[in-house]
């Protein structure tokens, strides 16, 4: 009836095991009664959970991604402080439990950190950026965002129910197979990797769609802003990488379920499709969230240097050989497996090549910044951070890119270090930047910059106080994943690790200081105008948040930076003539159901509950039978309702509001020529 | 009267447009699909000699089956292909017609690669035996799941164009399912050429 | 509200901390023994020397990079009333020209670097020398290292000795999860695994003791699944092979069924002799194609005690 479910799937091996399955049961118990007091549950399910509107989808996904970020945290946490005490001795972690963290970890933050929080924010930006009044299939993004939510949902539960797996984020076998690790762990990774993979895959379709066919009048593929261009870039990523991560994790799924020999030690199977087929989605994987930061990096160096962004052909360039580039790299994660020297020394230097189009990215940031007028805005010190800490990853890339060096630091920390270095400034920072940036376009009010700009300070020092000292134990010949270690050489810089990740905690308190700080005063801190940083693009042409709809008027472009080009002719802020009615996607409660059934079909397969997962399949299949037959999917917005909104948002605009256009008056000898149509 | 009429028309554009996107979607889809599939060829191809102690593919292939399955796939494709042809001529009894041969010819190959995965199962050969057993089912099954979820969607479609005649949306989803239903046909031929065909020689 | 000024301070303290911490830590703790930045053989050297090459190589466009981001970030900061302003410039042919030529020279210095050190520093590549290659079979288990010796006929676990001025030609096999086999002190790794020879050959300069371990996470018994490498003299070599051969144990295929269990933190151990072709047995237990066992021996190593 449960399979193999029973009562000792409760954690009750360790008593830090024990405390994490309180939290997060206990989480979820103050979160129910926390709505249920608040009587949120109809607010929650007919305007959030069952809407098809991008933005609050987006915020929805960014708000998942918040809250992992909390968990895969305190993983991180506990890894360090392990290891920091951990010489000669077992340390507060026994081995298993160790191991579950830092597979947890990776986990968590590649799949429900990184990947829901860019999704996220280009749900929230991506339409309104390319003057579109929604994504191409608005059921299919609510499908995604369940999904990934399923994901999430799996890899928490297996904190109360059962264990999580032991082998690492990538997961190779055999140590992953079912003779070396026959618990639930590996499963539980594994349907988590499925589920919220299949909601990727649909993500990335939708946006290419929607960016291909969706974007407004005169939006030409060299007017796209840079963040458009980056997601466009993912999506084609995703759509032909994440295939691959279904089908390893499937392969991976059926050896151990049903006992097949794709990578199992003997038999036939063969460990090493296992490694080229995960990196084949793996290494895309890299730059699909690392991209999307470099497009929020592109608008916001832009935006606060008070300039136009440098390079743009160059950038989309750039970014666009990156993407291609990032097919023909994938064996550079096993230089040490083995192949020829011909084999590894091509994929180096196909490695290498990467590093020209990224370097080129942070010299046209750095010349956008050149002849600006530099503001401090919190996402603008983020984008510095970001470019100062990015060059030494990159740096340190390129070596692990030489495959005899490579050699010698495989499988160390040093390689921790470098893709933390990659991830943390690359991805994250840019993710935090887009948090601060585009921030009142989601609420209508700013966040609190004092906040901001103390979390960068402790995400930053954190960031080098943690990962420096792991270079160097690189050298020291330190290996990843230790749960302890012998070496009292080693210890002080895993105690200055530690204090680092202390430090990245306070960055983590001060971002959460800086939401209650900003809800607490959201009055005073009001975006009436719907672009509060003087924005050059065309989502600061919406209202702060903007209306279901974004644009009563589909705007026609004529420039990169279209708003700011409006705002210079003075047609920004212009009431139309007349409205028309407004063609809109009704709420549909199948995206959650569809959610939901996943997470029983993937706890199902976990625990061998075949009835379960029968009985989730159908029915999800029902659910997409129902959708397939619905053909009245959409709903009218009267012009006359349209005007009212239009008129509400126009009308709370005093010119006090707007931005001083005059301010971009060019100073200086060299500084070109003065702006058209400027007295 | 005029309102609702405007509405109807605006709705109409609108729907045309969606269905536009739908289209294009479901070629990226279809890609998506493709790089499955690209990926299943290249776990067989690396796991096909990889028979362990099981029996190898010169045991259990017989291209005389191979060749029945072939046969009715390829002449579903065509009887879709039929069925198309008279949805642009709005006949949709025609349509039905067409689809429902389609659907029987599909369930056919399906039943016959059952009799097939059953024969093998049945001699020792099942999926759990070797590396290249392993692949074998997975690159076939997989493409056989395919081909039954084409069934069901054929009649979901059917039964739309019973209910809903061939509206703008019911014609849409057919082109959709005709796109799935030939690539799966190509499929099959990779899967004839790869697997089937060097199997036996 | 003394909030904002407290977090100054401590943001202060942390850095002032952090900044001391390291700089009595640099020089203090072991790096001056790294085993990488101080190899104890040619090939190590020559990686390392490889990766500062390209370190330095790529200085030339990360130190202009970072130096001119914060200057341009200080120069051309909003309170700044000096600086130039040009907000439509956004493009130049020179910049552009540079910014894509500069990195793409560099990569092609060090795409030749790559090639050629790739090729000269192949794993597999045996090392030229007037002496012949000293020849060891290692083999992965769960969490050991078992090496054999075919020329001396003799075996240790989680222990390596081999003659300091010969060529160390290493077989690698696994038999168990994929391993990685490393002594940082003399050359780069090489994973193991089941059913597949890998190869890694290093040499020592002097004769020495140098750390090797797995790199490749592979269960709990993995952080303690380390092992000497003995780089001796003739006459300590000597010696040694007289006390493995004179105190250790037959390693036959019971033995070795034995040893294969897991077990953490196995002492050193030495055999006296070891089961004919064992490391071909242990490869053939997961070879795609069984046939019929040739002895009672390899039955055994290949089905397991079963």
């Amino acid at each position: 009836m449960l399979g193999r479910l029973t009562i000792e799937a409760i954690p009750l091996y360790s008593w830090v095991a024990m405390g994490g399955a309180a939290v997060t049961v206990g989480g979820g118990i103050a979160v129910f009664l926390l709505i249920t007091y608040l009587r949120a549950w109809k607010v929650l399910w007919t305007d959030w959970l069952t809407s098809l509107d991008h933005k609050k989808i987006g915020i929805m996904y960014v708000v998942l991604a918040l809250v992992m970020l909390v968990r895969g945290f305190i993983d991180a946490l506990m890894m360090r402080a392990q290891q920091a005490i951990a010489l000669n001795n077992e340390g507060y972690l026994p081995p298993e439990h160790f191991e579950q963290i830092f597979s947890s970890h990776g986990t968590i933050m590649i799949f429900f950190v990184a990947m829901p929080f860019l999704t996220g924010l280009i749900n929230i930006i991506v339409p309104q950026q390319i003057g579109a009044r929604d994504v191409a299939f608005p059921f299919l993004n609510s499908v995604s965002l369940f999904l990934t939510a399923a994901g999430a949902g799996l890899v928490l539960i297996s904190l109360a129910i059962g264990k999580f797996s032991t082998a690492g984020w990538t997961g190779y076998p055999p140590y992953s197979g079912i003779d070396y690790n026959p618990g639930v762990g590996v499963d539980y990774w594994l349907w988590a990797l499925i589920v919220s993979g299949v909601g990727s895959t649909a993500s990335g379709i939708n946006f290419i769609v929607t960016i291909v066919k969706n974007r407004c009048p005169g939006m030409t593929y060299m007017r796209m802003p840079m963040f458009t261009w980056t997601t466009l870039c993912i999506s084609i990523l995703i759509a032909f990488a994440f295939p691959a991560l279904t089908v390893v994790a499937a392969q991976l799924a059926l050896d151990r379920t049903l006992g097949f020999h794709f990578f199992t030690n003997g038999d036939g199977g063969n460990m090493m499709l296992f490694a080229n087929l995960l990196w084949i989605w793996g290494h895309p994987e890299v730059y699909i969230l690392i991209l999307p930061a470099f497009g929020i990096f592109s608008e916001v160096v832009a935006t606060f240097s008070r300039k136009r962004l440098f390079g743009y052909k160059s950038l989309v360039y750039a970014t666009a050989c990156i993407a291609i580039l990032s097919f023909t790299v994938w064996l550079h994660h096993f230089f040490t497996m083995g192949s020829s020297a011909n084999v590894n020394a091509v994929f180096g230097i196909a490695t290498m090549i990467i590093a020209v189009p990224t370097g080129v990215k942070i010299f046209d940031w750095m010349f956008t910044m050149y002849r600006g007028r530099i503001e401090f805005h919190p996402s603008m010190v983020f984008t510095i951070g970001f470019m100062v800490t990015f060059v030494i990853g990159g740096v340190t890339g390129v070596l692990l890119a030489l495959p005899p060096a490579d050699y010698l630091m495989h499988n160390s920390t040093f390689l921790v270090a470098h893709f933390h270095n990659m991830l943390i400034p690359g991805a994250l920072f840019g993710y935090f930047a887009g948090l601060n940036y585009w921030f009142p376009k989601a609420f209508g009010f700013k966040l609190d910059a004092k906040w901001g700009i103390r979390s960068f300070w402790f995400w930053i020092i954190g960031f080098y106080l943690a990962f420096m000292p792991l270079y160097v134990l690189g050298f020291m010949g330190m290996s990843r994943r230790m749960e302890h270690y012998a070496d009292p050489n080693w210890q002080p810089y895993l105690i200055v690790a530690a204090l680092g990740a202390v430090c990245v905690l306070l960055g983590i308190v001060c971002i959460a200081i800086q939401l209650y700080v900003s809800a607490k005063n959201w009055g005073s801190a009001r975006d009436l105008t719907g672009d509060p940083w003087n924005g050059r693009t065309l989502e600061w042409a919406t209202a702060s948040p903007a209306a279901p709809y974004n644009f009563a008027i589909v705007p026609t472009v004529r420039d990169i930076d279209a708003f700011h080009d409006m705002k210079l002719g003075g047609t920004a802020y212009q009431p139309a003539a007349a409205y028309e009615d407004i063609v809109m996607p009704k709420s549909s409660g199948l995206g959650p159901v569809l959610g939901a059934l996943s997470f029983a079909l993937g706890f199902a397969m976990v625990w061998y509950i075949w009835w379960l997962a029968a009985l989730a399949f159908v029915l999800a299949l029902v659910c997409v039978g129902i959708r397939a037959c619905d053909d009245e999917s959409e709903f009218i917005i009267p012009a006359a309702e349209v005007a009212r909104i239009e008129g509400a948002h126009l009308g709370q605009i005093t010119s006090a509001d707007m931005h001083d256009m005059r301010d971009f008056q060019p100073v200086g000898p060299a500084s070109g020529a003065p702006l058209p149509g400027r007295a | 009267m005029s309102e609702t009429a405007l509405n109807s028309e605006l709705l109409e554009h609108e729907e045309k447009k969606s269905l536009e996107s739908r289209e294009f979607g479901f070629w990226v889809y279809l890609m998506t699909d493709a790089v499955i599939f690209a990926l299943l060829f290249a776990s067989y191809v690396v796991l096909s000699k990889n028979s362990a102690a099981g029996p190898t593919s010169r045991d259990l292939f017989d291209l005389g089956h191979t060749a029945g399955e072939t046969a009715l796939l390829l002449l579903s494709s065509l009887t879709f292909g039929l069925a198309t042809i008279a949805m642009t001529s709005d006949q949709a009894g025609r349509v039905v017609q067409w689809l429902f041969v389609t659907l029987i010819l599909g369930l056919g190959f399906l039943a016959m690669e059952m009799l097939e995965f059953h024969g093998m199962i049945a001699q020792g050969a099942g999926p759990g035996t070797s590396g290249f057993l392993s692949a074998f089912f997975t690159l076939v099954g997989t493409h056989g799941l395919h081909v039954a979820f084409g069934a069901i969607g054929i009649c979901v479609v059917i039964g739309q164009v019973l209910v809903k005649g061939l509206t703008l949306p019911v014609r849409s989803r057919l082109v959709r399912l005709g796109l799935f239903w030939h690539f799966l046909d190509i499929v099959w031929i990779g899967i004839f050429s790869v697997v089937y065909l060097p199997g036996v020689m | 509200m003394n909030i904002p000024q407290f977090f100054r301070l401590t943001v202060k303290r942390i850095w002032i901390a952090g900044v001391l911490g390291m700089c009595l830590l640099l020089p203090g703790c072991g790096l001056s023994d790294a085993p990488v930045l101080h190899p104890k053989g040619p090939i190590a050297l020559a990686e390392r020397d490889l990766l500062f090459t390209a370190f330095w190589i790529m200085m030339i466009v990360a130190i202009p990079a970072i130096v001119l981001t914060l200057f341009f970030v200080w120069r051309y900061r909003s309170g700044s009333k000096k600086a130039a302003y040009a907000p439509e410039w956004d493009s130049s042919w020179k910049v552009e020209t540079v910014v894509w030529l500069v990195p793409a020279a560099i990569i092609v210095v060090l795409g030749t670097l790559v090639w050629q050190s790739t090729h000269k520093l192949d794993p597999y590549r045996e090392i030229a020398s007037d002496k012949p290659a000293f020849k060891v079979q290692a083999i992965a288990l769960d969490w050991k290292w078992l090496f054999l010796y075919p020329e001396l006929g003799v075996a240790s676990v989680n222990e390596l000795s081999f003659p300091a001025d010969r060529p160390l030609s290493i077989e690698i096999t696994s038999d168990t999860v994929m391993n990685s086999l490393m002594i940082p002190a003399l050359g780069g790794q090489i994973y193991a695994m089941a059913g597949m020879r890998s190869e890694l050959n290093l040499l020592a300069d002097d004769p020495g003791v140098f750390m090797g371990r797995n790199t490749m996470y592979s269960g709990d018994g993995f952080p303690d699944q380390h092992f000497k490498a003995h780089a001796m003299s003739e006459a300590d070599f000597t010696a040694w092979k007289a006390k493995v051969s004179g105190e250790g144990t037959s390693l036959d295929a019971e033995t070795y069924l034995e040893l294969h269990k897991q077990s953490i933190a196995n002492p050193v151990a030495y055999y006296s002799s070891f089961e004919t072709d064992l490391f071909k047995l242990i490869l053939r237990k997961y070879a795609p194609i069984v046939g019929p066992y040739e002895s009672e021996a390899a039955e055994l190593i290949c089905r397991g005690a079963a």
